[in-house]
């Protein structure tokens, strides 16, 4: 049998002193780690349980910002009333997210360290090759079935999407992470492959994530976040965008615009061209459409992963024009 | 065994027992609160776990295993080889056919798809065969692989599935109005819930085996040969399945190995499938490619359909998915021409998926005639009309039934296909192209002789016994109401018991044949009981009814009387006590007089005895014609599936209740073959990279619309005892089609190649 030890964590101090145990890894909902562990991508050596820290499952919302513990479920956040009134776009993406079963478990800071969905990472008997578990093997996804796979922010060494609805709209509306010691906006906490593709976060050992925290705004408040995909319910993004909108008073002058895409890059994407594109000018739909197109500036494909490009401007655009709708 | 309660499903009004009656499934509360213990969940007294290795190539030879961490691991009881593993028996095929070969090993030494068996490692626990089975280090010489029909080449000729009549390439020549396209489905899988699996236990010489399985009697028969032990020494036990959709009838080579190991330490072995393996260890649906030519008049009237068709088969095994099936039958035509080949790539051999054959074959002519009427501008429905075939073109015989005429009115009045725009992309809600789509769709009557033990116990209560199963289409159920109703007791008295092959012995359930087999076994043997209650009520000098000047007595709500009154009035238990009678029992069957015990052996174990549907003055299928709304978003290519309305003659319906719900499961199931389902297979590895219920795509509920189902069926005595005709495989039938006719109404995009997924609309 693989062993392991098993140790449950009563503080975030005790949490993060088990943390920096060489091949130690965090339970809390336990809807990645179990499931990773179950195909062999996960081994850990100790198991930290802190799902039963206590007093960091808050949920903390007022107009200013929202404080978000790193334990509370992601369907608490989904169907908390002033997330819905002050981020929109955080609840939509949580409720767009799994299925039912999984967002009672899991839990936020989990949600952050959600692993890619590429078939390759996830097989490592069939397909020993896979950079992001063990660097320097090679990837079996480039030149494979691609059809999920990123089209921006990839290197050669690994094209893996990022699979996450949550931190889309977290990117966009600028949240940071709350490491203890350091606090990282979550643009930076994210990190793109390179050459290092197995580092997908700017985490250290003994760290760990106690909160996130989400300044509010009136892009905040009128945001949405739509989700592409293949089937209704319990899939992942075929292309995904979180928009925030703030018109002047005029009604149709873009004053604050946020454009975030998830299910087209290795990493949660923020995608300012279309921002700048569109800051300033009035909110029609050719403008809109033309300015989406910015985001797939570098954008490189696969193959079967070609029609991504195609789609993920339509998803931005679409999302703008309904919040346009609703004013 | 759970003893199901059936007051509870009796309870929504007095007349759901007979034979025609919504009863709700007498399994539904042993299954939703646990109670219904599946086949593997057995608790068994030094159970071992067993755990397999797989090939990771898809061609090639295993030169070596490793097997020296893997034995001295904790736990481990044995690492089975194909060089250690005990050499089995062949054993014959399903039609009966003997074995190709005088032995059979499980495990495998010539590698010829990518998932194939290996070794197995056998542990105290599953944790520890898991871990050990992860040690064993297998070495190859790996060689290229055939991984799909666009490796191959045009494969091997099926000579047997030609159908030809007329001179149809000259006809389609010579015709006025002509189409002509490829259609291609993908590999499928059934994707059933329950995964594959057993416990295996030997005592002496006799075998018991808990696993789910669609036909116990099929499966008890290979085990005992490749065992050699007589038949009757194996036990098979499948008391509930969690779906089986045409996967569970076969004992497979992962059934082997558990069997082997199981006999090899003495002790009984539990082995099933993880999720992946059941992708890679047993066939799907083959992947298909069809072509249909069809040439007609101005009108509208079908001079010649010319069809070609390939599947996928193994490179050490033939499948064959009779690709022509509907398109000989569908349309009245004077030319016709049907050939397949197969061709030969590296996978596990596919297997029977919910209506193998009429599912794919439906796809290339119903999307055919749509195109057909698409160019001549005619209605769909109006074109199917105009070649509507009044009796079965391929054999020229009349329909024992065929309600599809029927099926077309009503599903398109419940649909309102008359306010359709006929125009491609002429209708939108708001930034959704909305498409409406018809198909016809149809499924052979299959038929076979059957046999059940009714038993009247003392205190009234009635036994039904067979050993043929439930996978949740109903058997339960409906046995009880047929003994119900025919014996005249409550259906609540009746306790039906499946699943074991020590009961009267059953054939597949496959192909819907088991509704229309089984009702008329249980028709049979409680009619038998019943006569020899009433024989000894009014002979026995103990009874009331002795000398009573009747030459029949009534039983009703579990009463017996004499037809006019006179005399007393008891229940079955008051009879039962006055007789001295512990039990009556009867054990009916269908089969005909005359038959040696050979040939009822073959008739339980093989399906070489089943009658073709063709047999005798007619031609027996069941009929289907599905309407489907869709809505294709403008910009994402996304397609939802939002309205279907679906008439279906299935004939008499023993329970409307259990056969709308099959029907729907069907309907559902053609929308993820529509839509999402396709096995992905990585070419550089010849292997399914999506096998998984995560990147598998299944309908989710979401996905769902409510579906209105209509019957439009009427009895049809040449199909069954009871009137039936099949009912499980139907529903699937057609769907596929309906919906990609909605999107080509949708958008103007004709999507040939399934699933329809949004990159092709984009």
């Amino acid at each position: 049998m693989r062993d392991f030890s098993y140790l449950r964590a009563d503080s975030v101090e005790a949490a993060r002193n088990a943390a920096a145990l060489p091949g130690a890894m965090l339970l809390a909902g336990g809807t990645t780690l179990v499931d990773l562990a179950k195909c062999g991508v996960a081994e850990p050596s100790t198991v930290i349980d802190v799902s039963h820290i206590e007093g960091l499952n808050a949920i903390d919302v007022n107009s200013d910002r929202a404080i978000i513990g790193a334990l509370a479920k992601m369907s608490h956040v989904a169907d908390h009333a002033a997330v819905k009134s002050q981020f929109p776009a955080v609840s939509e993406a949580l409720w767009q997210a799994a299925s039912a079963q999984l967002r009672n478990m899991a839990t936020i800071g989990g949600n952050l360290m959600q692993r890619t969905r590429c078939p390759y990472f996830r097989d490592p008997a069939n397909f020993p090759a896979c950079n992001k578990r063990a660097p320097g093997s090679g990837c079996s996804a480039i030149g494979g079935i691609t059809r999920g796979h990123a089209v921006l922010g990839t290197s050669e060494a690994c094209i893996a999407t990022y699979p996450g609805d949550l931190a889309i709209a977290l990117v966009a509306f600028d949240a940071e992470v709350d490491l203890g010691e350091r606090r990282l906006k979550i643009e930076d906490f994210f990190l793109a492959p390179g050459a290092t593709a197995e580092q997908e976060h700017d985490i250290r050992p003994g760290e760990i994530i106690t909160a996130i925290e989400i300044p509010g705004s009136a892009a905040a408040r009128r945001s949405t976040y739509l989700k592409v995909r293949d089937r209704q319910s319990y899939e992942f993004a075929a292309a995904s965008a979180a928009i925030g909108l703030e018109l002047e008073a005029d009604g149709r002058t873009i004053r604050d615009i946020r454009v975030a895409l998830g299910g087209v890059a290795t990493k949660p994407w923020r995608a300012r061209s279309v921002e700048d594109a569109l800051k300033g000018k009035a909110l029609d739909e050719a403008s809109v459409r033309k300015a989406s197109e910015l985001a797939m500036e570098g954008a490189v494909d696969h193959g079967a992963n070609h029609y991504k490009i195609a789609l993920a401007p339509r998803v931005i655009a679409r999302a703008i024009l309904k919040l346009g709708e609703t004013a | 065994m759970t003893v199901h309660d059936m007051k509870h499903a009796a309870s929504d009004s007095a007349r759901l027992e007979a034979v025609g009656g919504r009863l709700s499934r007498v399994d539904g509360p042993a299954k939703i609160t646990g109670k219904a213990h599946y086949a593997f969940e057995q608790q068994l007294e030094g159970l071992t776990h067993a755990v397999l290795v797989s090939a990771t190539i898809a061609a090639g030879k295993v030169i070596g295993i490793d097997t020296r961490a893997a034995e001295t691991a904790p736990g481990v009881l044995a690492v089975l080889t194909p060089d250690t593993i005990m050499v089995l028996k062949g054993a014959s095929d399903w039609l009966g056919n003997p074995p190709a070969q005088p032995t059979y090993n499980p495990l495998a030494r010539e590698v010829t798809f990518s998932g194939q068996h290996i070794a197995a490692v056998v542990a105290e626990t599953f944790e520890q065969a898991v871990a050990a089975a992860a040690l064993v280090k297998v070495s190859y010489d790996e060689t290229p692989a055939i991984v799909d029909l666009s490796d191959g080449t045009d494969g091997i000729p099926i000579e047997a599935m030609t159908k030809e009549w007329g001179n149809a390439e000259a006809a389609f020549a010579a015709a006025p109005v002509r189409v002509c396209a490829a259609y291609n489905t993908p590999r499928e899988f059934q994707a059933a819930m329950e995964p594959h699996g057993l416990i295996a236990r030997w005592q002496g010489d006799e075998l018991t085996i808990w696993e789910p399985s669609q036909w116990v009697d099929g499966m008890a028969r290979t085990y005992a040969e490749w065992f050699g032990v007589p038949f009757e020494n194996v036990r098979l036990v499948s008391p509930y399945i969690g779906g089986g959709f045409g996967s569970k009838a076969l004992a497979l080579a992962h059934s082997a190995v558990a069997a082997a190991a199981a006999k090899m330490l003495g002790r009984p072995v539990k082995l099933v499938l993880n999720r992946p393996q059941n992708f890679t260890s047993y066939g799907g649906r083959a992947a298909t490619r069809q072509t249909v030519a069809i040439g007609a008049d101005k009108a509208g009237r079908i001079q010649s359909i010319v069809h070609r068709g390939v599947n996928e088969t193994a490179v050490d095994g033939m499948w064959v998915e009779p690709l022509g099936s509907v398109t000989a039958i569908m349309y009245a035509t004077p030319n016709f021409s049907s050939k397949q080949n197969v061709v030969r790539v590296n996978t596990v051999v596919p297997g029977a998926k919910r209506a193998p054959g009429e599912n794919p074959s439906a796809f290339g002519i119903e999307c055919a005639i749509d195109e057909l009427a698409y160019e001549l501008g005619i209605d769909p429905l109006e074109m199917r009309l105009i070649n509507y075939a009044e009796q079965d073109p391929q054999v020229k015989k009349p329909w024992s039934t065929r309600q599809l005429r029927e099926a077309f009115a009503a599903g398109a009045e419940a649909f309102g296909w008359a306010k359709r725009s006929p125009a491609p992309h002429s209708m939108r809600d708001g930034r959704q192209l909305v498409g409406w789509g018809v198909a016809a769709g149809t499924y052979p009557v299959r038929r076979a002789y059957g046999e059940a033990m009714v038993k009247i116990l003392a205190d009234g209560s009635v036994e039904v016994e067979s050993s043929s199963i439930d996978m949740g289409q109903g058997t339960y159920t409906i046995l009880a109401q047929t003994a119900a109703e025919t014996l005249g007791v409550p259906v609540e008295q009746v306790t039906v018991k499946l699943g074991d092959s020590l009961l009267a012995r059953a054939g597949v359930t496959g192909g819907s044949r088991l509704a229309g087999v089984m009702t008329g076994a249980v028709y049979k043997a409680a009619s038998q009981a019943l006569d020899e209650l009433v024989g000894l009520a009014l002979s026995d000098p103990r009874s009331p009814f002795h000398g009573l000047q009747a030459n029949t007595l009534a039983v009703k709500d579990g009463r017996i009387a004499s037809p006019r009154g006179e005399g007393p009035e008891l229940s079955i238990a008051e009879l039962m006590g006055m007789l001295g009678r512990e039990r009556i029992e009867a054990k009916g069957d269908t089969v005909p007089a005359g038959f040696t015990p050979e040939q009822r052996y073959n008739n339980y174990t093989t399906i070489a005895m089943a009658l073709p549907h063709t047999e005798g003055d007619y031609s027996r299928h069941s009929w289907c014609a599905h309407f489907v709304e869709v809505r294709v978003d403008e910009d994402f290519g996304t397609v939802r599936v939002s309205r279907v309305v679906s008439a279906l003659d299935s004939g008499r319906l023993y329970n409307p209740k259990l056969a709308e719900s099959q029907w729907k499961g069907g309907i559902i199931m053609g929308i993820g073959q529509a839509l999402l389902e396709e096995g992905i297979v990585d070419r550089r590895h010849g292997r399914i990279v999506n096998g998984n219920f995560a990147d598998y795509m299944l309908p989710t509920n979401a996905d769902i619309p409510d579906i209105q189902t209509i019957s439009v069926g009427i009895p049809d005595p040449h199909s069954s005892a009871l009137g039936g005709k099949g009912v499980g495989e139907l529903g699937i039938v057609g769907v596929a089609p309906a919906i990609a006719n909605a999107v080509f109404h949708a958008t103007g995009k004709r999507v040939r190649d399934l699933p329809i997924t949004l990159e092709k609309l984009i």
